[in-house]
């Protein structure tokens, strides 16, 4: 496969997978924010700050909008053409990137992937931010969903295949990590205890971004407990959107590609990708909150981009050599 | 939807559909039935499906002067434009005989040139024409085929005689609007294909790749072929993806592909891969740095030693340009005369070449009623109809002519014929085109189906995409209507 094929379908693929991590988490704030409006008046502002900062665009947002509210944090994390991970940038990059691959991806993937962007291009896509939030976010998830889902069922399960769940893995770890970092942000209203009513709220919403709140329920009967939800965000080795089971599944499809067992390694990007892999194997929530839940988090982010740019060295920048 | 047909009006040209007022030919009765059945939301309906359907697929091409929303659909009528049987028979057989004549024409001006020192053509104009490169001179291409790909470009007259336009010999594109086409007006209207005997277009692609497999150099037994693409900013680029799907070859950019120790290699997840055949959609200029323009990104340094060496093969080859040179059109019936000793099936339009003392002396006079094009602009760039024209451009056409007369041919405008197409809620009569696309491989293939461009304004002949045409499915019937 040429490297800049192999390229273009893992950003593909890592920015249809943040896309919809963008949807949920825009959605979950906004769903949090209608259940607190029942019991004090929110400072809505402080509310999204957390988010945007979890994107890393504070001062960017600060420079865009001169009224920061709720209204205009929903804008920016979702049409913003100016803002490169908003929902808008992340579907147009997937759609350039899926543009100079058509050949290799099946008609119907490329289908999809249009018609998403269309959608958020067009104006039924700002309509119904504006009058239906949940509606267009659930049309992001579902539709990211369904290109997910065609590329599985349509595409030959091949080196290309491969490379796609590269990305949607190692942007699914990310952005789980990010989630999870989102709550670190949070400050809990003064007067608010910490494991109190406001607390167990927003680890709820941390959940449910992840689609994960009936997974938990049916595991942590009972309380949800700060330390249970990173531990099972975290470590959960058959959920599908833990850090775990992401890293798991990027580190099998690397192997794939190489051919070479997965208990040893044929270029950098496995070894990172294994000794990521080892590390959440066995790693206790005990000593994560030791080390800092943050501290982990961040830590876990620079170890995923160190992998990024491996796989980049070891398949599209430098391969020269002529086979025999 | 009886009444829209009622008060059609084919404005004294020739129409494709009909003979006379309100009487349909032979092979478009059926098609005519069915459409006065048609309800007209129905119409509407399939109407709105066919540009989704294209929208969503990205069957889109590029407009360079447009800012805004660079992306568009190409404009798709829904009444198709039949061919009879007879009709195509006779285009098949004047292209065959006229591509056989270009491929000869390049092969011996890149050889003895034999045609230039018996004086069937002055040989300046040869010498002068921009696409010329006699860096190739004496050099063999692969099965000595120059055009593997031809694109023709055929109108029809007041009387309804087919006559050749012009040749696209260089990157001809639009081919993959033929298939599309086909494929939506199968989407949308299931049952009109059941009534008629539509001959299939859908093979182009295993035809295509056919001929590139067979220009491989020799000895390689299953040779690796890739698409070279500008990338995915040019206007065809959809076309060029949709081939190399269709083909299941590679399409690469020049930063994919790599020169080594003469051979050409793309650079893949495993390392390099040599590649023995190109299907360039990149015009001569910008093929290769080290040759041509310097400042070209979009070329591969070192292809053009490679294919001099004979490791890679080029379709189509360097220096067809000068076969479509509208200079050297003026010449194509000589040529069939003088290499095939044949009369040309297919006629030109009568051409005025400015370089020409007494004809440069009748195109300034009579600008108003001629169409002036540069000789080597296609695209419908570097044109001016006369009788669409304002007196300031009239001006500038005449200071250019004066300034560069090789540069520049006038024809008679011709009266195009007409097809009706739905424009606004009404059918009406609308100029229009025939580009069929001609293969040379071991032996010479046309695809019974063409591109029909339509002109979608009110009076207008550009049919080209990029000034505002349209496109019409075109169908080949196989079998004479009794």
């Amino acid at each position: 496969m040429l490297s800049r094929v192999a390229d273009s379908l893992f950003w593909m693929s890592r920015y249809i997978e943040r896309a919809e991590n963008n949807a949920r988490i825009a959605d979950v704030n906004l769903q949090l924010l209608l259940d607190l409006e029942n019991t004090r008046d929110p400072d809505t502002q402080q509310q999204w700050n957390p988010i945007i900062s979890s994107l890393e665009e504070n001062e960017l947002f600060a420079s865009l909008y001169q009224n920061p509210d709720g209204q205009a944090a929903i804008d920016f994390v979702c049409l913003q053409q100016k803002n490169p991970n908003s929902v808008y940038s992340c579907l147009a990059a997937a759609r350039e990137n899926a543009r100079t691959v058509r050949e290799q991806i099946s008609s119907e993937m490329w289908e999809h992937i249009n018609r998403l962007f269309l959608f958020v291009n067009g104006e039924t896509g700002k309509k119904m931010l504006r009058l239906s939030p949940y509606e267009f976010f659930r049309r992001i998830i579902t539709g990211s969903h369904l290109v997910q889902g065609v590329a599985d069922a349509t595409m030959t399960h091949g080196e290309g295949w491969d490379f796609i769940r590269i990305g949607k893995s190692l942007e699914r770890a990310d952005n789980t990590s990010r989630i999870l970092d989102v709550k670190y942000h949070l400050l809990l209203p003064s007067g608010e205890r910490v494991g109190g009513n406001i607390d167990t709220v927003q680890w709820m919403s941390v959940l449910k971004s992840c689609s994960a709140l009936e997974a938990y329920r049916k595991i942590y009967v009972g309380q949800v407990a700060p330390w249970k939800v990173a531990e099972f965000l975290i470590t959960h080795p058959e959920f599908p959107r833990s850090i775990r089971f992401s890293v798991e599944s990027l580190d099998a499809a690397l192997h794939r590609i190489s051919g070479s067992p997965e208990t040893n390694y044929a270029n950098e990007a496995e070894r990172l990708s294994g000794r990521l892999r080892y590390d959440l194997n066995f790693a206790s929530i005990g000593d994560i909150f030791e080390y800092g839940l943050h501290e982990y988090l961040t830590l876990t982010q620079k170890r995923l981009a160190e992998i990024s740019s491996a796989l980049f060295e070891t398949y599209c920048a430098s391969n020269e050599a002529i086979p025999a | 939807m009886t009444e829209f047909f009622a008060k059609y009006d084919t404005g004294g040209f020739y129409d494709e559909m009909f003979d006379a007022p309100g009487q349909a030919r032979s092979h478009y009765q059926r098609l005519l039935q069915r459409f006065t059945e048609l309800k007209k939301d129905e119409f509407d309906r399939k109407h709105e499906l066919a540009a989704l359907t294209l929208l969503r697929q990205g069957v889109t091409f590029t407009v360079y002067s447009d800012a805004q929303g660079t992306e568009r659909i190409f404009p798709f009528d829904l009444i198709p434009r039949i061919i009879s049987a007879g009709e195509w028979k006779k285009i098949e057989r004047g292209l065959e005989q006229r591509i056989t004549a270009l491929n000869l024409f390049l092969h011996d001006i890149y050889h003895g040139q034999s045609i230039l020192r018996d004086g069937v053509i002055p040989k300046d104009y040869v010498w002068q024409a921009a696409c010329f490169r006699p860096e190739f001179m004496h050099f063999n291409v692969p099965q000595n085929i120059y055009i593997h790909i031809c694109g023709t470009d055929l109108v029809r007259d007041r009387d309804g005689n087919f006559l050749v336009l012009e040749d696209n010999a260089r990157c001809p594109s639009g081919v993959s609007y033929v298939i599309q086409n086909r494929q939506v007006m199968r989407r949308v209207f299931p049952n009109l294909f059941a009534q008629h005997r539509v001959r299939p277009v859908e093979d182009y692609s295993q035809e295509l790749l056919n001929v590139l497999r067979y220009i491989a150099p020799a000895g390689t037994t299953n040779p690796t072929v890739v698409l070279l693409t500008p990338g995915i900013y040019n206007s065809a680029y959809f076309e060029h993806s949709f081939l190399a799907r269709s083909m299941g070859i590679e399409i690469v950019e020049g930063r994919d592909l790599i020169a080594r120790d003469g051979k050409i290699f793309m650079r893949t997840t495993k390392g390099l891969q040599a590649v023995d055949v190109i299907y360039r959609r990149i015009n001569d200029d910008f093929l290769d740095p080290k040759v041509f323009r310097k400042d070209s990104g979009l070329g591969v340094p070192g292809l053009v030693e490679a294919h001099r060496k004979g490791n890679v093969s080029l379709a189509n080859s360097i220096g067809t340009g000068v076969a479509d040179d509208k200079v050297i059109y003026h010449f194509v019936p000589k040529m069939i005369r003088y290499y095939l000793d044949q009369d040309a099936i297919l006629p030109n339009v009568e051409t005025y070449l400015a370089s020409n003392e007494s004809d440069r002396a009748f195109i300034l006079e009579n600008l108003e009623k001629l169409v002036v094009k540069a000789a080597n602009e296609s695209g419908g760039y570097g044109m001016l109809v006369g009788s669409h024209s304002t007196e300031a451009e009239r001006e500038e056409f005449r200071k250019r002519i004066q300034k560069e007369p090789r540069n520049y041919i006038a024809q008679p405008i011709v009266p195009l014929s007409r097809s009706p197409a739905f424009d606004d809620d009404v059918i009406r009569g609308r100029h229009v085109d025939l580009r069929p696309y001609i293969l040379s491989g071991e032996k010479i293939k046309i695809i019974p189906g063409a591109l029909t461009r339509v002109a979608l304004c009110e009076g207008s002949l550009v049919v080209n995409s990029s000034q505002g045409g349209g496109s019409k499915d075109t169908w080949v019937l196989e079998k004479e209507e009794e």
